[in-house]
Formats: C-alpha cells, structure tokens, sequence
C-alpha cells in the first residue's frame, strides 16, 4: 500500500474486504488488485454496485498457467466502468491440487463463456456456472491445451462427422 | 479424339469415354471451402482479372450436391474437420479435391493442439497448391491439372486412400 496513484478503487476495495485483498499496485496505471478467491463472488458483487465503483462491463476474464511457481494458476478478471470510465484488474492465486473458484457469472452474465474458456484451456472449475462444458475444443479432447505443460507435437484422433 | 475428312464432310473418331471426359473436362462446377486468407486469392482468381471462367470452371456451387471440385481454400482445424468431411461426402461421384495453400496441404505454420496438419488426414486430394496464399495461377494450375487428370483418366486420389506410409 505504498503507491500513491492508487485508485479510489483499489482503496475501497482494500478498506472493505482487508486481509482478503492479499496485495494491490497501480503500476502504469493499470490498477491491480490480488485477492483470496474465498470471497471473489462478495468483492465483485461490491465491485459492480458500489456507487462510486460501477463496474459494470466484465471485459475480460482469462487464465494463467505460473508452472513452477505454487501456487500454479491464477484467474483474471477485466472490468470496465461504463460509467465512471475507469478499469481494474483483479488477479486470484489458484492451487494445482484444487483448481477451482466460485463462477460469477451471477454478478455479470456475460462472463459466462469466458469462464468455459478457461475451463476448456486450463482445466480451472468455475463452482455454479450454469453450462461448464468445453467452448473451443471439441468434447472428446483429452487435456487442456494452453497448459505449459502440454505438448506441443500431441496429436489427438481426429473425429468424424458429428451425428 | 482424331478428326477425320475435309471440307464439308468433317468428322470426328472417339470413344463414348472420351466424349464423356471432354464434357467433364470444360465443366468443372467448383465448390470453394474458403476458411483464411486463401480464400481472397480465389475470389481474385475468379474475378475478371484472371477469370477462371476461360477454363470452364466458373459456375461456383453453393451447394455440395452440385458440385465436382471441392476447392478447400484455408486452415482446417478439428472442430471445423468434421464438416469438411461431411461436405466432402456429399458430393457426387466423381469429384475431386484440391488442397490449396500451406494450411490446407499440411497445417502450413499451425504446428499445434487445434489445426488439422493437412487435409489429407481425412479425405483424398487430387491436387495441392503450394503456397501461402497461393497466388490466382496457382488455382488455375490446379484447374488444368485436373482437367489433364479427367482427359487422361489418371486414377483420382480417391483410389490410393488412405495413404500408407
């Protein structure tokens, strides 16, 4: 909490849920907060309500494959005010061994197929989405393609004609 | 075919095959699989700049069921293989395949999890074009090279698939 340049945002976000924000920065402007993913469905809720916040436009929601550090993942969040013009970046650190968060699509609807996305590419578990099935890869892939892990030369059998 | 006689009376020796293959030949209903930037070359080699159509091959097929030459212009990944096989299936006997370009010859620089590495994995080809894109000559090589195929009665791909390596 040394950066001057802080946003109101981070700031209310800090006061408000304390120790669940684990570390913020507003380096480059790009307003960044780390938090627990225990309370992620409560911080966004705050986050699109708050009168002064108002994010309301879930831009982006993407995964991150840290392999070797621990803990391994993280989860993205984009959001955009339409309102007040301002952007934030909330990051959430996840396990290997249990690599699940609560979906948000009940804060913004849109971040449905976002959150398939990062199933489909990084095998993360969004806890009640409602449709969590494979977005890009075809249902009978095996594995998750953007992990580091991954090799790049596996071929999988190609299908047939879908019936 | 020898042509025979003078004048007036001017006549024609043939087969009832070749006649067949002669019509064939200058009538090539293409169906084109546009997926990438190939694509764009074939709208350039069927615009009047280049103009296909000099070699009897401009009655674009919206419809598989119409067609003889299934064009496959453009990366093919595994989701969209599927349908590619499935459009390849509906066409008539005889056809025949070209693979146009890099992508759709052998994954071109999609060397990952998604792209099919050419389409040959799941259908007979006739003809490849070299390429990325290939330009318009390329897709009226490949015209020509079929036709050569059709006037000769070369076997098609379709008779030494799948491919044993």
């Amino acid at each position: 909490m040394t950066d001057e340049r802080k946003s109101v945002a981070l700031a209310k976000l800090a006061a408000a849920f304390g120790d669940d924000v684990v570390s913020t920065h507003g380096d480059f402007g790009d307003d960044t907060a780390l938090v627990r993913r225990e309370r992620i469905v409560e911080i966004c809720t705050f986050l699109r309500d708050d009168p002064d916040l108002r994010f309301d436009l879930a831009m982006d929601l993407t995964g991150v494959d840290y392999l070797g550090e621990t803990p391994r993942f993280e989860v993205v969040y984009h959001l955009y005010s339409l309102e007040k013009r301002h952007r934030v970046r909330i990051k959430v650190r996840l396990p290997e061994e249990d690599l699940s968060i609560d979906s948000v699509v009940p804060v913004w609807a849109g971040m449905n197929w976002y959150e398939r996305e990062a199933f489909d590419m990084y095998g993360i578990v969004f806890r009640g989405h409602p449709d969590l099935r494979r977005i890009l890869m075809y249902d009978e892939f095996e594995g998750h393609p953007l992990r580091k892990d991954y090799p790049k030369a596996k071929r999988q059998p190609t299908i047939g004609p879908a019936e | 075919m020898t042509r025979q006689g003078g004048g007036s009376g001017e006549y024609v020796l043939s087969t009832l095959e070749a006649m067949v293959a002669w019509g064939r030949k200058y009538s090539i209903y293409p169906f084109t699989f546009a997926t990438a930037c190939c694509g764009i070359e074939v709208m350039g080699a069927f615009g009047t700049h280049y103009d296909l159509a000099r070699f009897g091959a401009e009655v674009v097929r919206f419809s598989p069921r119409q067609a003889d030459m299934l064009l496959v212009a453009g990366t093919i990944n595994y989701r969209m293989a599927p349908v590619l096989k499935r459009i390849h299936e509906q066409m008539l006997e005889p056809k025949w395949v070209v693979a146009m370009g890099a992508c759709a010859a052998s994954g071109g620089f999609y060397n990952n999890y998604s792209v099919l590495q050419g389409i040959d994995k799941i259908m007979p080809v006739d003809v490849y074009i070299p390429g990325c894109p290939p330009n318009p000559e390329g897709i009226i090589d490949a015209v020509v090279a079929i036709q050569k195929i059709i006037e000769t009665g070369a076997p098609r791909a379709a008779e030494r698939w799948p491919i044993k390596i």
